[in-house]
């Protein structure tokens, strides 16, 4: 409502008393600590997710490339012995050389890193560590960045070797989960020799569906013939409503010495 | 509080001006090397595996 031109109101008595230029009031210290509060709350989301996610994408990057090209040194400096391979008749033309059944090594202990993952879809640059364990000190760690389910079977091994990895946040090596397509490769080098699976499919499930874990997937029953890979992470993006699931099938192995399957050769000597 | 902060700077406004900037660095820098990985540590939010861990 609107005072009446001809009424005659007492502004000078109603009119609250002006707060004296800089005066400092509850009222105004409250306000701006709460607006303090709410860019700050914006700001670790911020850090979280882009700042902190960056530098520990880039320290597992580089920790990750330090124990491959370790574990190609030490081979090159002693090979290890390559397995038993199958006489094969001298060929004039070149083929595909078969070094056996893969390498299975015993899993380590909790928190040690034994394996490095190579995803050229993720980027050529792209390469992490696989550590035994899937507790913070390993998924949150600004060194390791992928952990093995412990008890699932190990690179190379009949069965399921399962990995968990961050979406977002803690360097987010699962990040690009979402893009693989069918066929793509999915590089493990360990120790031994580098293992070639083949992203097949995805599926995406609650976060209570351990099925996906077993030796079959989603078959704990049946008995395992294929060597399978499982990629989990979270599912949708900066959420942990679901698990997004990625498998790929084992295609081919081969130990250091033979050097890095055609498309891996160019990542791993560009990592230095 | 803030204007009570900025009265507080000594000199005139460039100092006080790069005075300010100098303190929000500070600030932002000891938040994102002590409390936000403190935080980060506590809220654990970011769940990635199939069962929980």
């Amino acid at each position: 409502m609107c005072p009446q031109a001809d009424e005659p109101v007492e502004i000078a008595a109603v009119r609250p008393r002006r707060v004296k230029k800089g005066k400092v009031t509850v009222v105004g210290v409250l306000g701006e600590l709460l607006i303090t509060v709410g860019a700050l709350v914006l700001l670790f989301l911020g850090w979280q997710l882009w700042w902190n996610d960056m530098l520990m994408a880039s320290s597992q990057s580089s920790a990750a490339s330090e124990i491959s090209q370790d574990w190609i040194d030490q081979d090159t400096a002693a090979p290890k012995p390559v397995p038993t391979v199958d006489p094969v008749e001298p060929s004039a033309v070149p083929v595909a050389v078969d070094y056996g059944s893969p390498v299975v090594a015993a899993a380590p202990s909790n928190a040690t890193a034994f394996a490095v993952l190579y995803v050229p879809r993720f980027g050529a640059e792209y390469h992490r560590s696989i550590a035994e364990g899937t507790g913070h000190d390993v998924l949150n760690s600004n060194r390791l960045g992928i952990g093995h389910y412990a008890g699932t079977q190990m690179p190379g091994e009949i069965g399921n070797f399962a990995v968990a990895a961050h979406r977002s946040a803690f360097g987010g090596a699962m990040h690009l989960i979402n893009e693989l397509q069918l066929g793509d490769a999915i590089y493990v080098q360990t120790a031994d020799g580098y293992y070639t699976y083949r992203y097949r499919d995805t599926e995406y499930v609650a976060p209570s569906q351990v099925q996906v874990l077993a030796s079959v997937p989603n078959n704990p029953d049946n008995t395992a013939v294929d060597r399978i890979i499982t990629l989990t992470s979270c599912n949708p993006l900066y959420s942990t409503a679901e698990r997004i699931i990625a498998y790929g099938v084992l295609e081919s192995w081969q130990p250091l010495s033979a050097g890095a399957p055609a498309e891996l050769a160019p990542i791993i000597a560009a990592q230095g | 509080m803030y204007a009570a902060l900025w009265r507080v700077l000594p000199g005139p406004l460039w100092v006080r001006i790069i005075l300010a900037v100098i303190l929000v660095v500070a600030v932002l820098a000891m938040l994102a090397t002590w409390v936000y990985p403190w935080i980060d540590g506590i809220l654990n939010s970011q769940e990635a595996t199939v069962g929980g861990s």
